[in-house]
């Protein structure tokens, strides 16, 4: 079990529930963050740099340095960790700028 | 900090103009130092899109120094390094009726009389040059000249490829001119020394009119801002530079009141710049939503697609507009050995190298490309030829 401040804030959220990071799923807590969560399933990166194609991940966690963008229900460069989780969002790992669909 | 206080020329302005002048002034053999009282490109340099255009230029004396420039670019593109970005992308102006379509045609037809291309391109071709364009356009034309630069880098890169021969003083502020006998310019003075030259080149763009007036000269440069509104980084979804009919009228009319046109073009690091807007507010740099909503629904209005993206964030600048649309370009009769180079409105990138060759020449005394009267710097006074 990963650790968690669960614990040490004495907190007792309301039932888990499912999200999925390219087709996989992975469980996350009402209130949590798609970062949060995907941390919390041990996903540090879900987006690829345009340049290079280098791995990134959720950086300040904060929303200032959109390191952590990710495709969220199909929507491109969403801060995941700002994005609040819903059951059944889908999360997909982000080629670049995501929006490789409309060149021409 | 330079110990060398002399040189032949003195360039005031690190923007595109003043790096162009300190460029081909060093190619002459000439040693330069270039002043600014901010950093390099800092001002509307840093602020516009690169473009290098003939499209939008009536024939006339503006379009003989684009089509000279047009022809520079293209050999300083394989002189300065690729970071300049520079894009034979071509241009394409689209029109929404036959009224716009037909002033088009006969704008083209005037223009390819001053030794223009430009390619009627009927409506229904239109998305092969263009596949994201909105559908039911009349028809456009396409403009193979233009170009577009990155313009930070082409004065950056300008200045650089002048090698040891053009000296930097930024950061300095020129708060006076020295003259000699009889009047003659003869070096600057700073906050914290002097600096001499024979020859000083005011190519302080939209402040070309404050530096005037301390050599005690008129040029009534005035500020016309415009801002950009900037996507997220994209794929190449528009290939030209493209831009709506009505754009041409904009630029050459000299009402103070705010006007928007689309104009719409990618870049090689991937957003979209999208302008754009021109207005006689002074230098207020206040945020204008209703700008930035005009420019927005222009542009969408043209690529459908820019719907479903982001803009991000947005820059204005301050075109240096002359009242009749023309830099001032070489030397000033009423103050020897000063010359100025600006003025140049939305045009400073396409024009800096020959504003720079022209200056050059003269200096050197060499013979301009072009007859140098419809530029003169002091056909703004009452007493003007």
């Amino acid at each position: 079990m990963a650790r968690t401040p669960i614990g040490l804030v004495g907190a007792q959220p309301d039932p888990p529930f499912e999200i999925t990071f390219d087709g996989r799923p992975v469980p996350a807590l009402p209130g949590q963050t798609l970062a949060a969560a995907l941390w919390g399933a041990g996903i540090l990166a879900w987006r690829t740099t345009r340049d290079g194609g280098r791995p990134r991940g959720a950086f300040c966690g904060i929303g200032q340095c959109y390191d952590c963008l990710a495709t969220v229900n199909g929507e491109p460069n969403r801060r995941a960790c700002l994005v609040p989780a819903h059951p059944g969002d889908t999360i997909t790992t982000q080629e670049g700028h995501g929006h490789d669909r409309l060149g021409v | 900090m330079p110990t060398r206080e002399t040189s032949d020329v003195i360039v005031i302005g690190a923007g595109v103009v003043g790096a162009a002048c300190a460029h081909y002034a060093a190619l002459a053999g000439l040693s330069v130092t270039v002043v600014d009282r901010g950093y390099v490109a800092g001002g509307t340099t840093g602020a516009g899109e690169g473009n290098l255009l003939v499209s939008d230029k009536e024939p006339g004396p503006e379009l003989q120094l684009a089509l000279l420039s047009t022809a520079l670019w293209t050999e300083l593109a394989d002189r300065l390094p690729p970071t300049v970005e520079y894009e034979a992308k071509g241009g394409l102006v689209v029109a929404s009726g036959e009224t716009g379509l037909h002033a088009l045609r006969e704008f083209g037809a005037r223009q390819e009389k001053a030794g223009v291309i430009a390619h009627e391109v009927p409506g229904d071709r239109l998305h092969d040059l263009e596949p994201h364009l909105a559908p039911g356009l009349t028809g456009g034309f396409h403009y193979p000249q233009d170009a577009q630069v990155m313009p930070a880098q082409a004065a950056a890169q300008l200045l650089r490829a002048a090698g040891d021969r053009v000296r930097l003083a930024l950061g300095e502020e020129v708060t006076g001119l020295l003259t000699g006998a009889g009047g003659a310019v003869r070096g600057v003075r700073t906050a914290t020394r002097e600096l001499h030259a024979p020859y000083v080149v005011n190519a302080a763009g939209t402040w070309g009119g404050a530096l005037a007036e301390l050599a005690g000269v008129h040029l009534p440069v005035l500020p016309r801002r415009g801002f950009v509104l900037v996507t997220e980084p994209l794929p190449r979804i528009v290939r030209h530079k493209v831009y709506a009919a009505d754009y041409v009228a904009d630029v050459a009319s000299g009402s103070a009141a705010l006007q928007t046109s689309a104009v719409v073009e990618g870049t090689p690091a991937g957003p979209v710049l999208i302008g754009a807007s021109r207005e006689r507010v002074g230098f207020d740099r206040t945020l204008s939503t209703e700008v930035l909503h005009r420019l927005a629904a222009g542009a969408t209005a043209l690529f459908p697609v820019l719907g479903t993206v982001r803009a991000i964030r947005t820059y204005l600048g301050f075109r240096p507009y002359l009242p009749d649309h023309l830099p001032a370009i070489g030397p000033d009769p009423r103050a020897p050995g000063l010359l100025h180079a600006c003025g140049h409105e939305g045009a400073g990138i396409g024009l800096a190298p020959v504003t720079g060759q022209i200056v050059a020449a003269c200096i050197t005394g060499a013979e301009p490309p072009l007859d140098l009267h419809p530029f003169r710097p002091e056909r703004f006074d009452a007493t003007a030829p």
